[in-house]
């Protein structure tokens, strides 16, 4: 065999391998470079003033973020209220039914869900919420964002039930026990981890949408706690303050984009957390 | 064969008072009989039954509302326009000249530019993680970091696009000669690349994970070099399965809003080139929406909607296809 | 309270009971009486319809998808298919091929995990009766009982079977089923396993199923033999085993198939 030939191989190999690498770790540029300039824009901005103050009219200065925030934790809330039960009843009965053709149809619908572009549930939450209750508000909003935690919460709980073995569910009918009770006393309680992971990493997607907003929960300079009402939202002001031409408000904008991307990290890291020590040892 | 699977429906007649009597039961059973507590148990676990499949019905309810919605509200412009709306190539809303042609251009360069930019850094993470390093520390945190990616909300990409990566384009454009505004289709396929990366990276993974080592022992024993191995055996067994996470990020892209509305520059006419100021229909629907005040201009956007609704789910729906087969074979 | 029934009146009787799954016929008319406080082995190669019969017992058959069974199964002259399953399994306790302790619960709770999971309230006093009574007669008191709050899956792979048989005892069910209740053990906790049948049998009915005969020559009273999914002998066991009438028997417990 011609030693050239191979040396030219295992050459063209081994490059290859450099180039995945750069490549691969190329990847990781972008994310860094947008961490470290919203960290650098941000952290000047952030104080106690700017946490509990609503946004000050252009040419003041000051003001703050308060709205925004309380506006996605309630928001975020009545969203999860909606979602999480819906979900997880539906990712039980997706693992309980594997076969049937109502189980099929439900699986492909929250497939479809899935993938459907934000905009569009927004566009939906517009016209079955805001539309007959003739105003914006905070709960079309609340649902617009339900509909998209839903499909990941189904998903997260039929998968992680599906995982689990059927003797654990033998052992629970055997002891007489109803269908209800196995589920809720045994099969949730051996799958908690995984469901709430799902829970979690459904709250950390909406935390950041903001087309579903723009027209449900429209957004709101004043504090307001009244969820039939425009609110604002963390999102919703970041975008409004971003496109604007006001360096001011531009500067709202960098504080709060850094604390909705710390709220996101912290809860993906802590999600990683819950599961690693929530799981149940089979 | 008489007695089916299921053993609900269960009416109060099947729950004869005899079992309790029943000679040699456990005083348990008495006991509890006495509570009338499995009657209550009984009602509630059919209760329970029927409120699952309730939520199964709700799903398919849930989808077959959101199309129903948006074909009824785009009916005034489709009746209107009829279907050369979409291939119309002037919008101009105050003139009542809808066409949507600008919007499906925008959409589709766009997109594809960003699958295109994004193609070599997912397969390369892909590849990465899947064959050359799957376990180890540093693997690890690149698995999660580009997890995290997909992590940071899109108005974030959008606002940090529009202040730095935007100013980075416009010298750019300076030096290569075309005009230099800086937003543009340009800007947004290289934000979405970054923002899609994540979802063909983590797919092509598992799949490449799930090459059987027999195969590549093989050819390793016939002399092959790691490069020769992937790319003539672990490239062609996992093509389907790349190819799938391909279209989840391109399904990704085509629906991507916020960041894209930011830096497109939100100009409704049919883009000279990949640097000119466009409009996708996310965008325009995102911008306009609230404007819209004639009946037709709402009901144009909302069939954007609809096409865009249409185009993602069939592209997922491909997917998923493709992937359901994969990890069945 | 057992000791006023005559000790071989008839517990569980089978009349033309046959099982299916989907278009499978996997039990064949098969009639037998179970007798009172007795052991009773039923055995056969695998895939003869031992374990599905035995699953039919408490209704557990009927939870796998596509299943379903015709004939008639009585309990106490009582048809077991006219009450509600939870009534017929708090009767009837089972215990399974594979230890499955609940992971999620300590010892104690796995214990009394018919009660705490069906919700029943019970005083302090009378679970740790329940708990200690329990876990004596499997003979697992002394090993445990300082380890009550560990999660069952910390015993070993014998504790863990006597952990669930003494979870099957704690509802004072009245028959007990087995399902190849030793094939997941190793030897010596399968003769700790079979000790335990000879001390159950005075309060309960025990059915085991296995495809071990020495096991079911050593343990049982009686002995029934499935072969295809039929019947096709059952005798006491000593019969069965020094004089079978039936030659397929006679070609099984001589090893001439398996």
């Amino acid at each position: 065999m011609n030693i050239g030939s191979v040396n030219y191989r295992i050459g063209k190999s081994i490059g290859f391998q450099l180039a995945t690498i750069l490549f691969a770790f190329a990847c990781v540029v972008p994310l860094l470079a947008i961490l470290f300039y919203i960290v650098k824009a941000g952290i000047t901005k952030i104080n106690w003033h700017f946490l509990v103050n609503v946004p000050k009219p252009v040419g003041e200065i000051g003001g703050g973020i308060a709205n925004a925030l309380v506006g996605s934790v309630i928001i975020i809330l009545v969203a999860s209220v909606i979602a999480v039960p819906i979900g997880i009843m539906t990712g039980i009965f997706l693992s309980e039914n594997r076969k049937s053709k109502l189980a099929y149809w439900s699986r492909l619908s929250v497939d479809i869900l899935q993938g459907v572009p934000s905009i569009v549930i927004g566009i939906i939450a517009y016209f079955w919420l805001v539309k007959p209750l003739r105003g914006f508000s905070a709960l079309s909003g609340s649902v617009a964002l339900a509909i998209m935690m839903l499909p990941i919460v189904v998903r997260s709980t039929e998968e992680t039930l599906k995982l689990l073995p059927d003797s654990l569910k033998e052992a629970a009918y055997a002891l007489g026990m109803p269908f209800h009770r196995v589920i809720f006393k045994v099969i949730v309680p051996c799958g908690i981890s995984g469901i709430l992971s799902g829970v979690m990493l459904s709250i950390a997607r909406i935390t950041g949408e903001t087309a579903p907003l723009l027209f449900t929960a429209f957004g709101n300079p004043y504090l307001t706690t009244n969820i039939t009402k425009p609110m604002h939202s963390l999102p919703l002001l970041i975008f409004n303050y971003a496109t604007s031409p006001y360096n001011d408000w531009h500067d709202l904008a960098w504080g709060a984009s850094l604390i909705l991307l710390m709220w996101v990290l912290l809860l993906n890291i802590f999600t990683k957390l819950i599961t690693r020590k929530w799981k149940v040892q089979l | 064969m008489d007695r089916s699977v299921e053993n609900d429906a269960i009416t109060r007649s099947d729950l004869s008072l005899r079992v309790i009597s029943s000679a040699g039961a456990g005083q348990l059973v008495k006991a509890k009989a006495k509570t009338r507590r499995p009657f209550r148990q009984i009602r509630t676990e059919n209760v329970f039954k029927r409120t699952l499949v309730i939520m199964g019905i709700l799903m398919v309810i849930l989808v077959l509302g959101i199309l129903l919605t948006l074909v009824v509200q785009s009916l005034p412009s489709i009746k209107a326009l009829g279907p050369k709306y979409l291939w119309g190539k002037v919008w101009d809303p105050v003139q009542d000249i809808y066409g949507a042609w600008p919007f499906l251009l925008g959409t589709l360069i766009s997109s594809f530019l960003a699958l295109f930019i994004s193609i070599p850094f997912s397969i390369a993470v892909a590849i990465f993680l899947g064959e050359y390093y799957p376990k180890g520390w540093l693997p690890n945190l690149l698995k999660n970091t580009v997890e995290l990616i997909a992590a940071v909300p899109s108005v974030i990409y959008g606002f940090w696009g529009l202040a730095v990566l935007v100013p980075i384009v416009r010298n750019f454009e300076n030096k290569i000669g075309v005009q230099p505004v800086g937003v543009g289709i340009f800007s947004s396929s290289l934000i979405l690349a970054v923002m899609i990366i994540p979802y063909a990276a983590s797919l092509g993974r598992s799949m490449i994970q799930m090459v059987p080592s027999t195969l590549k022992e093989a050819a390793y024993g016939l002399g092959a070099t790691r490069w020769e191995v992937i790319r003539s055996v672990v490239l062609p067994y996992t093509k389907s399965g790349l190819f799938a996470g391909i279209l989840l990020s391109l399904g990704r892209a085509l629906g991507e809003t916020m960041a894209v509305t930011m830096v497109i520059g939100n100009t409704s006419i049919i883009p000279k080139n990949i640097f000119s100021p466009g409009n996708t229909m996310a965008s325009v629907i995102a911008n306009e929406f609230t404007e819209a005040d004639k009946a037709v201009y709402l009901s144009a956007l909302i069939e954007l909607g609809l096409v865009l609704f249409l185009v993602t789910v069939v592209i997922n729906m491909i997917g998923k296809k493709i992937i359901d087969r994969f990890t069945t074979e | 309270m057992e000791s006023t029934i005559v000790k071989d009146s008839v517990v569980i009787k089978s009349r033309d009971f046959n099982a299916y799954f989907g278009t499978n016929h996997v039990v064949k008319n098969v009639n037998i009486d179970i007798p009172r406080n007795q052991v009773v082995a039923v055995m056969g190669p695998s895939g003869c319809g031992k374990t599905t019969y035995l699953r039919c017992i408490n209704r557990m058959h009927e939870l796998i998808p596509g299943a379903s069974s015709r004939g008639e199964m009585k309990i106490n002259d009582e048809d077991i298919y006219e009450m509600h399953p939870i009534f017929v399994r708090l009767k009837i306790g089972m215990v399974f091929q594979r230890p499955n302790p609940f992971p999620n619960l300590s010892i104690y709770d796995n214990v009394i995990a018919g009660y705490k999971l069906n919700g029943i309230k019970l005083a302090r006093t009378e679970r740790d009766r329940i708990v200690e009574h329990s876990l004596t007669r499997v003979a697992l008191w002394n090993e445990v009982k300082d380890s009550l709050n560990k999660k069952g899956s910390f015993l070993s792979g014998g504790q863990q079977q006597r952990l669930c048989i003494a979870r099957a005892v704690a509802m004072e069910p009245e028959v007990l089923l087995f399902d190849e209740p030793t094939s997941a053990l190793d030897p010596i906790s399968t003769s700790t396993v079979e000790e335990l049948f000879h001390e159950l049998k005075t309060n309960y009915t025990l059915i085991i199923v296995t495809h071990n005969m020495q096991q079911a020559a050593r343990v049982s009273d009686r002995t029934a033999f499935f072969y295809l999914g039929e019947l096709v002998e059952y005798d006491e066991t000593k019969t069965m085993f020094t004089n079978p009438k039936d030659n397929r028997t006679q070609n099984y417990i001589t090893g001439r198939f398996s």
